[in-house]
C-alpha cells in the first residue's frame, strides 16, 4: 500500500504559512508567496500541516 | 528548530496595544505592520511577512494552542468572495479613517478623544491623549489606527477561539491584498 501524504489545494491555499511552521520534516515550502508546496519525498503523512491549516486546504490521502 | 528572533515578534503585538492604552500616539507604529508586509509582496513578490514576521499571527498562533476549539474554518469564510469582500470592506473604512483624520486637520470637525470599536462602538480614550501635543490630525489618525488595530485583533482572536487559531489569517486583508500582489507579480512562473 503506498504511504499517505498530504496534498494542497492550491486555488484555496492563502500562503499563510502555518504548514511551514508545524512539518516536523521541513518538507513545506510557500512558493512565491501564492501557495504551499508539499515535498512528497520527504513528507511523512502526519497529517499536522493537514489539521493546523486554517484554509482547509491540505488533505492527506494516497498519491 | 532553533528559535529566531523574528519568532518573538507575537511580543511586540501585544507591546503595542500597552503602549497605545497609554499614549495614543504610539498606535502610528502600526504602520510598520502595514507597510513591512506590503513591501515584501511588492519588491520581493512573497510573503514573508505573513509567513514569519507577523506578530499577530504569532499571537493568535501561541494564544489559539490553548484556547482555540479547533473546529474547521467554515466553507463561505475561506471563499474568495468572502476574503476580497472583506478586503473591500476594510479598505474602505481605512479611506474613511484617513478622510475622517483630513476633516479634523482642515477643521471642518472636531477631534473626539475616543477609539470606535468593530467600526460601531464608541469607546472614551482620553487619559491616553494630552490635547494639544501634537497637531489634531496626527491624534486623530492615531486613534482612528488603534481603532482599527484593535478592532482586527479582537476580530482575529474571536475566529480564533471558534475555528483554528489562525482562521483570521484566511482573510486578514493584508494576506489577501499580498497574496494578489504575489500572484500577479508571479504569474508567468508559479
Amino acid at each position: 500500500m503506498a504511504m499517505k501524504k498530504s496534498y494542497v489545494d492550491k486555488t484555496i491555499c492563502v500562503a499563510c504559512g502555518v504548514c511551514t511552521k508545524v512539518c516536523p520534516k521541513q518538507a513545506i515550502i510557500i512558493i512565491k508567496g501564492c501557495y504551499a508546496k508539499v515535498d512528497a519525498e520527504h513528507c511523512v503523512g502526519c497529517r499536522k500541516c493537514e489539521k493546523n491549516c486554517p484554509a482547509g486546504c491540505i488533505e492527506v490521502r494516497e498519491g | 528548530m532553533s528559535k529566531k528572533w523574528y519568532d518573538y515578534l507575537w511580543i511586540w503585538t501585544m507591546i503595542y496595544f500597552v503602549l497605545g492604552f497609554f499614549n495614543i500616539l504610539f498606535a502610528w507604529l502600526g504602520m510598520i505592520d502595514f507597510l513591512v508586509p506590503l513591501g515584501f509582496a511588492i519588491f520581493g513578490g512573497n510573503k514573508y511577512f505573513c509567513n514569519s514576521y507577523c506578530g499577530r499571527g504569532q499571537l493568535l498562533g501561541k494564544l489559539g494552542s490553548k484556547l482555540s476549539l479547533n473546529r474547521a474554518t467554515p466553507k463561505w469564510m475561506r471563499s474568495k468572495w468572502f476574503r476580497y469582500g472583506f478586503l473591500c470592506f476594510f479598505l474602505s473604512m481605512f479611506g474613511n479613517m484617513i478622510f475622517q483624520t483630513y476633516l479634523v486637520g482642515a477643521g471642518a470637525t472636531t477631534l473626539q478623544e475616543g477609539i470606535k470599536l468593530f467600526w460601531t462602538f464608541n469607546i472614551p480614550w482620553g487619559w491616553a491623549y494630552s490635547a494639544g501635543t501634537v497637531s489634531d490630525w496626527i491624534a486623530k489618525f492615531s486613534f482612528g489606527f488603534y481603532s482599527l488595530m484593535l478592532t482586527s485583533t479582537l476580530i482575529g482572536l474571536i475566529v480564533m477561539i471558534l475555528f483554528k487559531p489562525r482562521t483570521w489569517c484566511v482573510f486578514c486583508p493584508m494576506g489577501c491584498m499580498t497574496q494578489t500582489i504575489c500572484k500577479i507579480k508571479n504569474k508567468d512562473d508559479t
